[in-house]
């Protein structure tokens, strides 16, 4: 290992503004659907990430068919079909998993449909279901750092009804919690956080960014806000040193991101009894 | 018989108090199947301890769904009294135990309207360890819920809605699961907050153990078929139109006790049937 890090230029990527750029996103996106899968995977909702992104897919197409903007479009689609999922579930005795099944689904389908008989949209086509986190501008940085901000915000300021409506949405509402309007913001939110990272993880492995340091952090405590912290440092570290390794390993930025925050699943798992926390960081 | 019409009336039975929910000829059906609730008319007053009784499939959750607000009546209408607040314990068998939440936490998120800092304050911290102290929860503020006995795990979400500040607890099947010993704490404890001036609804299908040591036993299968005293109300009449099934009561030591009719052992030896701590609770 030693002669690994002697053998390596650690700081010599960040030559380059495009490594500190897709570093920073990277990062950033880690940590952003860090905080975000919690929610995600506490509702039962494991496979939405994997579902939007795919449905957000057949947004960009149509939005490119129709003339408007494709990141507008494509975001909007997402809140659509985010929001779908949720008043399906809730209006019919239908799983969240079926509901994301039949949604997102058809809206990939329409997506390969209408590049498959009008042509791709743009040039993007292929980052967005692979990603391309070397390729990020100053202008992914920002969406990333503004959907980031805005997820947190969201958290902070909605914390309580948030937990409450995860945990027991019939019980929150009857408490006078207002579990449509927390529902619609946490979808919106969700929606945007899979809009901005797309393009950096890809349509492909943007699930596991969302699914695997909740994951992580539910093994290593027993208390929600503990999880959160948890979960987005999770996040941030697989982001950070998975962008870090595919330049060095010269791998795919998004697979090496996913391969390291897998890595920290399989420690939680097998370390997970001895170093669970127990609640006491949120404390 | 009580009848629905002279549940009306059933306020001779209690002190009279201020009208906190009324429910006027209220009907439930989901879809097109048949009506699970009908012509549902009911008075719950401040400081009221009402059990609704009434077998699987009654109605007996769907009532307290829609005297609570969380389920839309398909005809008839609900009045809560204006700026009430009920705090609500749910069926334990609907608690996701796996979700990551220690008990303060589970009690904290009680406070949930309005702007509130996503940390319990030192205050809320002090009110939490205060609430879980007087329900006998002492010392357990950190730990998970589902480590985590059964009569401790009710009375977390008891004190969850307490936490609330609401006047009025609804608990749908708050003694399911639990052993005798747990379940008689518990009919205490919602006896001395219902002694304290909290109004207390909730539904049981243990007739001996619970219902007939509450003053107001409401006997639901879809319609209401008999409300007001356990001494009128369960009755081999009303208990057998509720339950479908032929029912005796029994007098051992004071208390009445409801048996199957169809099992003459019970009958013949009374004792099997009665629930040896009962008279704990003859004070209600």
């Amino acid at each position: 290992m030693t002669q690994f890090f002697a053998a390596v230029d650690l700081f010599g990527p960040y030559e380059f503004q495009f490594f500190r750029n897709g570093v920073i996103v990277a990062t950033l996106a880690g940590a952003l659907c860090g905080l975000v899968g919690c929610y995600v995977v506490l509702r039962n909702m494991s496979y939405i990430g994997h579902g939007l992104s795919h449905a957000i897919f057949g947004g960009y197409a149509v939005a490119g068919l129709v003339g408007v903007n494709l990141f507008l479009g494509a975001g909007t689609w997402g809140v659509v079909t985010a929001l779908a999922i949720g008043g399906i579930v809730r209006r019919r005795p239908i799983g969240s998993d079926a509901a994301i099944g039949v949604v997102t689904t058809a809206s990939f389908a329409l997506g390969i449909a209408v590049v498959q008989k009008y042509g791709s949209p743009g040039k993007n086509a292929d980052a967005l279901l692979f990603g391309n986190i070397l390729g990020v501008n100053a202008g992914d940085v920002w969406l990333v750092a503004g959907v980031s901000l805005t997820a947190v915000a969201l958290v902070a300021f909605g914390y309580r009804p948030l937990l409450f409506t995860t945990f027991d949405e019939e019980v929150a509402e009857a408490s006078g919690v207002n579990t449509t309007l927390v529902e619609v913001l946490l979808m919106i939110v969700l929606a945007a956080t899979v809009l901005a990272t797309m393009s950096v993880i890809g349509v492909t492995l943007i699930a596991a960014t969302l699914v695997v340091p909740a994951v992580v952090a539910r093994m290593l405590t027993d208390s929600f806000s503990t999880m959160l912290l948890i979960a987005t440092a999770v996040g941030a570290v697989s982001g950070f040193v998975g962008m870090n390794l595919s330049f060095h390993l010269d791998l795919p930025s998004g697979s090496t991101i996913v391969l390291v925050a897998t890595a920290m699943f399989l420690a939680a798992f097998v370390l997970g009894n001895r170093v669970h926390l127990a609640g006491k960081l949120g404390k | 018989m009580n009848t629905p019409s002279s549940l009306m009336n059933r306020r001779t039975l209690t002190p009279a108090g201020e009208a906190l929910i009324e429910a006027r000829s209220l009907s439930v059906a989901f879809a097109t199947g048949p009506n699970v609730l009908d012509d549902i008319n009911l008075t719950v007053e401040r400081g009221d301890l009402i059990g609704i009784v009434g077998p699987s499939g009654s109605g007996k959750s769907t009532l307290l769904r829609v005297l609570l607000g969380s389920l839309k009546p398909s005809h008839g209408t609900v009045a809560r009294s204006r700026g009430m607040t009920i705090g609500f314990v749910p069926q334990v068998e609907r608690i996701d135990w796996n979700f990551p939440v220690t008990v303060s936490e589970c009690v904290g998120m009680a406070r949930s309207r309005g702007w509130k800092t996503p940390w319990i304050t030192k205050n809320e911290r002090v009110e939490i360890l205060d609430v879980l102290e007087r329900l006998g929860l002492h010392g357990l503020a950190d730990r998970h819920i589902r480590d985590l006995s059964g009569g401790q795990q009710q009375r977390v979400f008891l004190a969850r809605a307490l936490f609330t500040g609401a006047e009025t607890i609804f608990l749908d099947e708050p003694t399911s699961g639990l052993d005798v010993k747990t379940r008689h704490e518990v009919l205490h404890l919602l006896a001395d907050l219902n002694a304290e001036g909290v109004t207390v609804v909730l539904s049981t299908h243990d007739l001996n153990g619970i219902a007939a040591h509450l003053p107001i036993v409401v006997c639901l299968n879809t319609r209401i078929l008999g409300a007001g005293s356990p001494e009128r109300v369960l009755t081999p009449s009303i208990l057998e139109q509720t339950y479908g099934s032929p029912m005796k009561i029994l007098e051992h030591a004071g208390m009445r006790v409801v048996v199957d009719a169809g099992y003459n052992s019970s009958v013949d030896n009374p004792a099997l049937t009665t629930v040896p701590s009962a008279k704990r609770v003859s004070g209600l």
